[in-house]
């Protein structure tokens, strides 16, 4: 059985004043790191995002204006409207939380029963299933995006082979589907390893218990394995959504040039146009937006989970056991 | 006839878990196999219950073959030792679970859960989750949710060894209400012999993957088949016995013995109950000897008694009004005696005890607990208690040099033990 709560004497212990100061310098560092790397920046990106363009080093005008000695705030949300508006900037950020929702779904297609099978094979096995899992990470990312070229390119790798089995070559390269693939390919160990993590930690007597009850494989798999895995699923699902949401390098070099993703709007806007404050807003709308969809995804889900676990019919959905023929 | 199993075989690599088993079970019956840990009890129940393929032999149910049915398929229940209750699923969800499996309609599986809760007088926790629940709590839920399925035979490994004391003791009552007042056969698997004693229609003893006898808690206890039966299921004086003339001696002693029994070929030892023997001079069998060891156990009072020829005995008196002060003390002479009805004779195979010690050498010094307990025999000399707890403990209690090992060959124990 899990106690998640702390014990009186740990509490009481904590609570005392020689301890908190030990723990107070041990809680600085990362608070520290937090504020200089996190807040800060953040705060310095949210203040162009409200200036105004205009040519010069660097290419916005100051937010707070002197006339004599007295400030004068000029702050405009022109930038956010304009982003707002826009169908490009929309149609930008609709497509990024699309590629990014689709390759999530794909990493965690692919993800889950490999996880499964590590958490499932034999102990020695394990360790070094994980370390296949994650040996493409000892080599550059770059390195390995250029390797998916090679591969995917007219006269590839894949095209020989298909060719060799007297098949039509496939246009792979600058497509969607080379995009999707190097996504993929790129964030599945971050979508694995914290099912794993979920599914070792699975008591394998839940598993009897629910064949020993009279359900088939797939229906304890539905009923047992899976719901208690689900917050593996969220991690992992987080992990691979936020950076793809923002990805820029993948969809430069593979993707075909009418793939318009947020990162490479970011990027124009930042480099081609110098339209720092406009670049800044899409940056700041970004970070919202990986913060409410995920937060919204979870609160729907897990209102979901509340309204079904009240009676007999848990998991309404996911037991087709309880779906009345 | 409910379940016969006939030569069931189970082997891990090269150990083997079961040795050819044979067991028949009886509609409506609490049976209880009750062995130490490593006996093969839980690889029994996991055999019944599908988790493991036998190697040979055959278990069926109602004569239906269940060898090479999966778990889901077998009419047949487990409540698990760690209850395994799913704890993303409420007490009714959990309970209902089997039910769900069998697509029984959705009123059928309302009023089962509500009927379930009732009998484990868990009513009103429908909606908690096992974790909200306290360790009994869970305890009755996962009985619940066993017993809803309404199975042909119930297996419940090792229900109450994770409560307390006190709840397991008021719960082992309530176990064997409940199962007469729903007449599911059970298959109870436990290490604690008074739970066996006390819950059982019927006991297996099992050891070293064989049962090693079946029957009533009286004839198990009363008269266990083999000196392993005997230290096991509660404490037994064990003193090496001859017959002369028909009669029955102690031989280092020199003391005839007036039984109930046959007697029997010889060699046999002779078993005696601590709680059947008394002090002072009332039964017909009579023996000195000096007090060595006094232990107060509240309810009784359990005196080691050395005598002439080195053998310790135990003796066990509840403690009455009145009784225990005016007891002998430590060092005092006693005579203990009983009756021709307390003797139970065991006709053991003299083991080569000897070889095996001898060949241990110097790792023989410590005899820890597991290997006198896995060995049964072992070099324990006239009184040694067969309960658990003196397993346990693995303190060389008799254990004194000079002792004589108890039997016809008669070898001596050197101080190497």
């Amino acid at each position: 059985m899990l106690r998640t709560s702390t014990s009186p004497a740990l509490r009481e212990e904590r609570s005392a004043g020689e301890v908190s100061a030990g723990r107070g310098l041990v809680l600085a560092i990362p608070w520290t790191w937090l504020v200089l790397f996190l807040l800060l920046p953040t705060a310095i990106v949210l203040k162009i995002a409200l200036s105004q363009p205009a040519d010069g080093v660097p290419p916005y005008a100051p937010l707070l204006h002197w006339i004599g000695r007295i400030p004068h705030l000029r702050a405009t949300a022109d930038n956010f409207a304009l982003i707002l508006t826009d169908p490009l900037y929309r149609g930008a950020f609709l497509h990024s939380l699309r590629v990014a929702g689709l390759s999530t779904l794909i990493c965690l297609l692919i993800g889950y029963p490999m996880a499964l099978a590590i958490a499932r094979a034999p102990e020695r096995r394990r360790n070094p299933l994980l370390l296949a899992l994650m040996l493409p990470f000892w080599t550059g990312f770059l390195m390995r995006i250029n390797a998916w070229i090679g591969l995917l390119q007219d006269n590839g790798w894949i095209n020989t082979v298909l060719e060799f089995c007297h098949l039509a070559p496939v246009r792979l390269l600058y497509t969607d589907t080379a995009m999707y693939i190097a996504i993929v390919y790129t964030y599945l160990p971050f979508m694995v390893l914290p099912l794993y993590a979920r599914l070792t930690r699975l008591d394998p007597a839940l598993l009897e218990a629910a064949s020993d009850l009279g359900a088939p494989p797939w229906r304890t798999f539905l009923s047992v394995t899976l719901p208690l895995s689900l917050p593996g699923v969220w991690a992992g699902a987080l992990l691979v959504f936020i950076p793809a949401v923002g990805e820029y390098v993948i969809p430069e070099l593979l993707g075909g040039p009418q793939a318009q993703l947020i990162g490479r709007v970011l990027w124009n806007e930042f480099f081609e146009n110098r339209d720092w404050p406009t670049a800044s807003a899409l940056a700041c709308i970004l970070l919202v937006l990986l913060l409410v969809v995920p937060l919204t995804a979870w609160a729907v889900a897990s209102m979901l989970m509340r309204a079904t676990s009240k009676g007999p019919s848990v998991m309404a959905g996911l037991d087709p056991a309880i779906v009345r023929p | 006839m409910l379940l016969r199993i006939e030569g069931l075989t189970v082997r891990y690599g090269t150990t083997v878990a079961l040795h050819g088993l044979d067991l028949s079970l009886e509609s409506g019956e609490l049976f209880v196999l009750l062995g130490a840990s490593g006996s093969g009890k839980t690889t029994l129940l996991r055999a019944i219950a599908g988790f493991i393929q036998p190697d040979a032999g055959r278990i069926a149910l109602d004569g239906t073959e269940l060898a090479g049915l999966p778990p889901h398929r077998r009419p047949v229940n487990t409540m698990f030792q760690s209850y395994a209750l799913f704890p993303h699923m409420s007490v009714a969800a959990n309970i209902s679970f089997g039910l769900r499996q069998q697509r029984r309609p959705r009123a059928e599986i309302a009023a089962r859960v509500a009927e379930m809760l009732a009998l484990v007088r868990l009513e009103g926790f429908a909606a908690r989750r096992p974790h909200q629940l306290s360790g009994g709590q869970q305890q009755r839920v996962a009985l619940a949710r066993a017993l809803a399925p309404n199975p042909r035979l119930l297996l419940l490994d090792e229900p109450l060894s994770a409560l307390d004391r006190n709840l397991r003791m008021e719960t082992r009552g309530e176990l064997v209400r409940l199962q007469k007042r729903v007449g599911t056969s059970f298959i109870l698997v436990t290490h604690d012999q008074q739970e066996a004693l006390s819950m059982a229609d019927r006991i297996g003893v099992m050891h070293e993957g064989r049962l090693l006898q079946v029957g009533t808690p009286e004839e198990v206890y009363e008269r266990p088949a083999s000196r392993f039966v005997a230290e096991f299921l509660g404490a037994a004086n064990i003193l090496p016995v001859e017959v002369r003339d028909g009669v029955l001696v102690l031989p280092r002693l020199g003391v005839t013995v007036r039984t109930a029994m046959p007697v029997p070929p010889v060699p046999a030892l002779l078993a005696l109950r601590p709680e059947r023997v008394r002090i002072g001079n009332g039964a017909v069998n009579v023996v000195d000897g000096v007090v060595v060891e006094r232990a107060y156990a509240g309810e009784a009072l359990t005196h080691s008694v050395r005598l002439a020829d080195g053998t310790e005995m135990r003796v066990t008196q509840a403690l009455h009004d009145g009784l225990g002060a005016e007891q002998p003390e430590v060092g005092a002479k006693v005579t203990l005696s009983w009756q021709p009805e307390a003797c139970i004779l065991l006709q053991e195979k003299p083991l080569p005890r000897c070889a095996v010690r001898a060949g241990r050498g110097r790792a023989a010094k410590r005899i820890d607990a597991k290997a006198r307990s896995a060995e049964g025999e072992g070099d324990r000399v006239g009184t040694e208690p067969g309960d658990r707890a003196g397993m346990e403990q693995g303190d060389p209690v008799g254990i004194e040099p000079g002792d004589q090992v108890g039997t016809e060959q008669g070898h001596r124990v050197s101080t190497e033990f």
